[in-house]
Parts: structure tokens; C-alpha cells; sequence
């Protein structure tokens, strides 16, 4: 069963939505599928639904925080929605702040946030 | 045919029980801990004979070569009644010492019957008194973790309620979340308030939690890492964290004591941490006209 | 860290091999659906699974591949999970436990925060002996 079901194209964002039994494997082919993706069709913003993700370590961290680095440098904004305050204060506790990463409450304020921008 | 030293305890028991439950209630007496301004004294005297009534069946089944565990299925009575017994005397303000030697005080009417018993040889009572003891000893231990275990179980929903009372998230306006804090944050403290702080975010689907620290005493440098962390995790979640009440005082405090608040939002007053926020949810704040 | 005594000669719940990326997500909804029959709060499991997380992928990272054993202590009070690798193990178990603790940036391997997520925690290494973590979370 693959861990990433889906990468669709709203209003000039691609919206991705991470499975809960996504692998480290599959999240770093993930991070390349997307860097080209968004190369390729000059989006504005990338946007990472990670509300089915029960457990979110240090791993996943980096490479959500290397995304939002490799999209910022391809001129898109990277957003995270639906973070679970479990994982919130986890990911705290560990130290992870993500400060260089948008945060939103959902898709809805996401795509707000970027017609915004 | 020379009994065990079990059997003969079973058979005071057995002989004599009304006579042992009154005497363990007299001994309890004396020792103060029968405790008859909590506890009538049918109330007592029903707890002590479903007490000895389990005591005795567990020695009858659960005692094998004069070896035996409260652990074991035979005692399974006997920790059902302990558990419901404790139950009560800890709901009523029963002290686990107390507890314990309410169960302790068995042994002195025990010992006596020995003593008075037809046929028991001199030598041999040493191995009655000795079972004895071994049995009531697990018994009142065995008390004292149950009851010390309920006890724990009290505080804990009584500590929950107060924080909660203590810390209770408002909503403030449409998708704008307040938390007053209050008094001191210890990290224990500190962790649930923020577990029910994300977990409002969540609910309410709110864009701006205002964490205000007007009541809270001094800023030092850990209350200031559980205010930081409390505003990272918000932030994680999507929101956006504004920290008001921040005197001039603690604004110097927090400047000697080198805590960078870095990208969070901080205001002196309330009001004016509640005007930003309903300016970041869309709301313009007019007067009406006056006439 | 209660006593291992207490659950030394019982059989572990369950036992995972952890050979591919994908055993990591095995090990994670292993520990993470015993912690919910047992009733634990979401955010206690979160964050000691979290921590099994770490772990697991140290051992397959760093350590060439391992084995998770999950064993239930005796009273039933902690859950404790050991994880072993005959990887080239740790050179400085205390440096390892502090480095990487407030950044968690990656070149650590994690212990420190895996630590602070759960209750017990203990690791013992050596160059050349493989490495073995044992953690526990309180029931």
C-alpha cells in the first residue's frame, strides 16, 4: 500500500497528502517528485496535508523542512496543514520548530494564505 | 493426627468466627483506628466479617503446604472485598497507616485463641503464631498498595479538576482562543495546559490564541521556555500566537536572562493583544456614532 | 528503569525484524495498537512512539538492520521495548544521548529526544558490539 495516495494542482498549488504508513523510502522519493513537479509547472505553492500522520519524528521533520527549502529556492511556498497537537507538541519536545515552514489550520486557510501572497 | 499449623487457624475461625470479628473490632478500638466518626458501627462490623468471611476462604483453598500468595486465584475474594472495602475508607478519609493497622489488629485476637487452645504444645505454638503472622502480614500489605493505589487515583482526578478550573481556554471571539494563565507553571502543569490548549485550536478550528501572563508571578527562564514551546506548537498546528501582559518588568527580566522570543507576537495589555487578533481574523474595530 | 529481572525469562509480546524502511512503520503501529488496548492517552502514545521511531530507524541506519522485541513487565505497569543491531555501535554513549538534543538537525542519532519522550531509557554500545536500546513507557 503506498504511503503518498495523491498530488493534485488547486489554484496553482500542488496539494499533497501524506498516508499514515508512509515509509522513509517513499518520503524522500517523495521530496523529488515534488522539487521536479514544481519546477515544471511553476506553481506557487506546495501544500503538505500531513493530518493522517499519527507519528511524525525527526526524520519526516528534516525532510518536510528540506522541502520547504528546495521549493523556497524554486520560488513556492511550502505549507503544512493539519498537524495533530500530539504531533505538535512532539515535534516541540524534540526540539523541531520548523521555523522556516508555513503553517496553516487547513487547506482552506493554506490556499487563503497564498492568494495573499 | 497431628494438625498443621493452618489447620488449626482455620479451625478458630471456623469455631469462633462472630467472636473473632468482635474482638478484631475492639483491638481496632484501642488502637484508634476503627474510626466511628466516619463509620457506624454496623458499617464497621459489615466491613470486618466480609473481610475475615474472604480471609477465611483464601486460608482454606489458598494456603498449600503452608505456602500461599495473595496473588493467587484462591485469594481472589478476599482482594474484591480489600478493593471495595478500601474504596470506602478512602473515600471517607481513612489514612493508608490507619489501614493498615485496622487490618494488623486481627492478629491479637488470634494470638489469644492459640494461647487458649486445648492440645496445642507449647513448642508448636511458635509455628501457629508464626503462620499467623505471615498471613496477616501479606494481608495488611497487600492493603496498604490497594489502598495507597486508590488514594493516588483520587488525587489524580482532584489535581485534574483544578487545572482545569485553574486554566480553562476561552473563546474569546470567533476563532480567537484565550488562556489566562495563572499563578505558577510547572512542567507537568505546563504540558497539559498546552495538551488542552491544541486540542481547543483543533476543535474551534481558532487562528489566534492569546496566552496571557498577567497573573502569572514570576518569568523566569523555564516559564519562559514553557510559554515558547507552548507558542511553537501552536504555530505548528497553523495559528498564530500573540503573548500579552508582558510588563516592563518581565520585559527586563527576559532581556538580562537572554530569552529571544523570536517571531512571537507580544503585547503589554489584553486589549491590545485582542485588537490585533480580531484585525488578523478580518474584524475592523469602529466606535458607533455618538449623538 | 524498572527491573528487568521482572520481565527476563518471559516472552516477548511480539518481536519485528527490522530490515527495510517499511519495517519502521511496522514497529511504530505495532507498539502504537498495544499502547492503545491498554488504554493510553493519544498524546502519551505520540510521543513514546515517536521515540520507538527514532530507535527503530537507528538500528537500520546505523546498525545494518535489527530486532524489536515488545515484553510486558510483570505487574503490568510498563511496556518496555528492546531494540538490537550487531551494527559498529556507539564509541560515546554520553555524547550520543546530548548531541543533536536541541537542534534535533540530524546528525545525531536522536537519542537525546528519544530519551525525553520516554520513561525509562537505556542504551548499551560499544565499537564493534552492536547496540541495544531498551525503553519503556508506563502503562
Amino acid at each position: 500500500m503506498s504511503g503518498v495516495t495523491s498530488i493534485n494542482l488547486v489554484e496553482n498549488a500542488l496539494l499533497v497528502s501524506i498516508q499514515d504508513d508512509v515509509t522513509d523510502t517513499e518520503i524522500v522519493a517523495l521530496q523529488e517528485t515534488l522539487s521536479n513537479r514544481i519546477a515544471k509547472e511553476r506553481v506557487k505553492g506546495v501544500i503538505l496535508d500531513i493530518s493522517s500522520l499519527e507519528i511524525v519524528d525527526t526524520f519526516v521533520g528534516r525532510v518536510i523542512a528540506q522541502l520547504a527549502g528546495i521549493s523556497r529556492l524554486l520560488a513556492a511556498e511550502t505549507y503544512v496543514v493539519g498537524m495533530r497537537p500530539a504531533v505538535a507538541v512532539t515535534l516541540v519536545e524534540l526540539g523541531m520548530y520548523l521555523p522556516d515552514i508555513r503553517t496553516a489550520l487547513s487547506l482552506t486557510h493554506a490556499l487563503s494564505q497564498l492568494r495573499r501572497a | 493426627m497431628p494438625q498443621t499449623a493452618t489447620a488449626n487457624i482455620l479451625s478458630i475461625l471456623e469455631t469462633d468466627f462472630s467472636g473473632v470479628v468482635e474482638e478484631w473490632l475492639g483491638t481496632q478500638v484501642k488502637e484508634g483506628v476503627k474510626r466511628s466518626d466516619l463509620f457506624s458501627d454496623s458499617e464497621s462490623r459489615a466491613q470486618n466479617q466480609e473481610l475475615l468471611k474472604a480471609f477465611v476462604k483464601g486460608i482454606r483453598v489458598g494456603v498449600v503446604n503452608e505456602e500461599f500468595s495473595l496473588e493467587d486465584d484462591a485469594w481472589e475474594d478476599l482482594r474484591a472485598v480489600l478493593s471495595d472495602v478500601s474504596k470506602e475508607r478512602v473515600g471517607r478519609g481513612v489514612t493508608p497507616t490507619e489501614m493498615a493497622t485496622f487490618v494488623l489488629a486481627l492478629k491479637a485476637p488470634l494470638f489469644k485463641r492459640l494461647e487458649a487452645m486445648p492440645g496445642v504444645e507449647g513448642g508448636k505454638l511458635v509455628r501457629e503464631v508464626l503462620m499467623v503472622t505471615r498471613l496477616v502480614d501479606a494481608f495488611a500489605i497487600y492493603t496498604n498498595e490497594i489502598f495507597i493505589g486508590e488514594r493516588d487515583q483520587i488525587i489524580e482526578r482532584q489535581r485534574q479538576e483544578m487545572l482545569e478550573l485553574s486554566t480553562p481556554v476561552v473563546e474569546l471571539w470567533d476563532r480567537v482562543l484565550t488562556l489566562p494563565l495563572i499563578g505558577t507553571l510547572d512542567s507537568v502543569r505546563a504540558q497539559e495546559v498546552m495538551e488542552n490548549l491544541l486540542q481547543t485550536i483543533l476543535e474551534r478550528q481558532a487562528e489566534v490564541v492569546i496566552m496571557d501572563i498577567t497573573g502569572v508571578g514570576t518569568v523566569d527562564t523555564q516559564v519562559a521556555q514553557h510559554l515558547l514551546r507552548a507558542a511553537a506548537a501552536v504555530r505548528l498546528m497553523g495559528a498564530e500566537c500573540i503573548i500579552s501582559g508582558i510588563s516592563p518588568m518581565i520585559a527586563q527580566t527576559m532581556v538580562q536572562l537572554g530569552i529571544d522570543v523570536g517571531t512571537v507576537s507580544t503585547r503589554s495589555s489584553i486589549r491590545a493583544a485582542l485588537s490585533d487578533a480580531l484585525q488578523k481574523v478580518g474584524y475592523v474595530i469602529k466606535t458607533t456614532e455618538a449623538s | 528503569m524498572p527491573d528487568p529481572e521482572g520481565t527476563s525469562g518471559r516472552a516477548a509480546i511480539a518481536e519485528i525484524t527490522l530490515a527495510t524502511s517499511r519495517d519502521v512503520v511496522a514497529a511504530r503501529q505495532a507498539v502504537a495498537r498495544i499502547l492503545k488496548e491498554r488504554g493510553l492517552s493519544v498524546m502519551r502514545i505520540t510521543r513514546f512512539v515517536t521515540a520507538v521511531s527514532e530507535i527503530a530507524r537507528n538500528a537500520i541506519v546505523h546498525g545494518g538492520g535489527g530486532q524489536i522485541s515488545i515484553y510486558l513487565d510483570t505487574r503490568k505497569e510498563y511496556l518496555r521495548v528492546e531494540c538490537r543491531d550487531e551494527g559498529p555501535g556507539i564509541e560515546d554513549v554520553t555524547l550520543a544521548m546530548t548531541e543533536g538534543y536541541t537542534t534535533a538537525g540530524g546528525l545525531g542519532r536522536g537519542l537525546g529526544g528519544a530519551k525525553r519522550l520516554s520513561h525509562g531509557f537505556e542504551v548499551r554500545s560499544a565499537p564493534g558490539k552492536g547496540t541495544t536500546v531498551s525503553m519503556s513507557v508506563k502503562l
